[in-house]
């Protein structure tokens, strides 16, 4: 199927030039919380996507009917229905990385992106292009989730997904993990190194 | 007596929201700007939270919680609905959020205007919701105990959010490399400030 030019870009853009996390500042809480490993931090990533991109379509429909003096209420009870589901999923079939997550599967509901796409694009797009928005959204959150995820694995416990990758003989010479990279604090500064690098090439990003 | 004391204490320190979990993040790095602001948020949260959170207890315990129901009769012990719980606690916190926003806004306009704007972005602030969550994680023993514990969780909130803002209200005038200014340099202070809280998690209590 080709897409138009125009949903290319509204599919694209969040990966980089509009990234949910690093540009407009939205989903921090779980970005930081969940990838001191990198399993939890992709499994989180494809949940938010799913839950982000089916709430914006069903938003979308429901656009034309809901009052605005309730919408938030709407919207909540929405993400909440999408978020048990993928809870229970996870329960079924993921049951270790679920414990992992422990309340922060729930807390996708309050996930900044989810109520911020809903606001800005499905209340105001068809369900086509708000689907692409949410797919959107929800891979350039998860690409920052896994780029974390990966540094503070590698360098907090020589691992990658669970198998070591840094070689015994690394350790033999006196090489030791960096237990300060699995401490929460060091997600902040790993985003901000990111953010650094992300706005030194994006010049236009820079604040003032 | 102790034990509410210690909920408190390590409910503000140890299990600080922002820097032990990084719950509410989003609102604390937008809108810790400047001082005054950063209080009336704290205040709005700690205040939402110290309501809904008990309200959230007795759900939880009354009927969502596997046995809870059996109150009603013999036919109910069996029933589990804690899966229904997201939706419940969001309800609970949506609902009262704009309960609180109406009353406020009916009752106390001085007060609305200066805290209008930040009761819509309460709703989906995730310490608040956090906060219900944990609760269901940690079993406390009765009301009493949920609830100063919601009231430690809201005050840390405030305390990390106040001394962010009054820290960014400095950094206007300090020379940053430009690609880190806003909201890069907050986010490597925030993690400094983390290691500072970590400091508490030897705390025993």
């Amino acid at each position: 199927m080709r897409l138009s030019n125009k949903s290319k870009e509204i599919l694209a853009g969040p990966f980089s030039k509009n990234n949910p996390v690093i540009v407009q500042m939205l989903g921090i809480c779980s970005a930081l919380a969940v990838t001191s490993k990198l399993e939890p931090s992709i499994v989180m990533g494809i949940s938010v996507t799913v839950v982000v991109a089916f709430a914006n379509v069903i938003i979308s429909l429901l656009r034309n009917t809901i009052p605005n003096r309730i919408r938030i209420i709407v919207q909540l009870v929405v993400v909440a229905a999408l978020v048990t589901i993928v809870s229970e999923v996870l329960k079924a079939f993921a049951f270790d990385v679920n414990k992992q997550l422990s309340v922060f599967v729930g807390l996708i509901i309050t996930n900044c992106i989810l109520m911020g796409r809903l606001e800005a694009f499905a209340l105001g797009n068809g369900p086509w292009e708000s689907f692409l928005d949410g797919l959107g959204n929800g891979l350039g959150y998860g690409i920052i989730l896994v780029i974390i995820g990966f540094f503070r694995e590698l360098f907090g416990s020589g691992t990658l997904l669970g198998y070591q990758v840094v070689p015994d003989v690394f350790y033999q010479w006196g090489y030791v993990n960096n237990g300060l990279m699995i401490l929460p604090p060091m997600a902040l500064i790993v985003v901000a190194v990111i953010i650094w690098v992300h706005r030194s090439k994006n010049k236009d990003l820079q604040e003032n | 007596m102790e034990e509410l004391l210690s909920t408190f204490v390590r409910a503000v320190f140890v299990d600080n929201m922002i820097f032990a979990y990084y719950l509410g993040m989003c609102s604390f790095l937008a809108v810790s700007k400047n001082v005054k602001t950063a209080l009336g948020l704290g205040i709005a949260v700690t205040f939402i939270l110290v309501c809904t959170l008990p309200i959230n207890y007795i759900l939880e315990n009354y009927v969502l919680k596997e046995g809870a129901l059996s109150w009603l009769g013999a036919g109910y012990e069996g029933v589990n609905l804690s899966f229904l719980s997201f939706l419940i606690f969001i309800a609970v916190i949506a609902s009262f959020t704009q309960l609180v926003e109406m009353v406020i806004e009916r009752f106390a306009p001085a007060l609305y205007a200066s805290l209008g704007i930040f009761l819509p972005l309460i709703a989906v602030n995730c310490a608040i919701l956090g906060g219900s969550l944990f609760m269901q994680q940690k079993s406390f023993a009765n009301v009493g105990v949920a609830t100063v514990y919601s009231l430690g969780c809201g005050i840390g909130w405030l305390l990390a959010i106040v001394g962010m803002a009054a820290i960014r209200e400095k950094l206007t005038y300090s020379n940053i490399p430009k690609p880190l200014k806003g909201l890069g340099i907050t986010f490597i202070i925030t993690g400094l400030m983390g290691i500072g809280f970590m400091c508490f998690s030897g705390l025993k209590i």
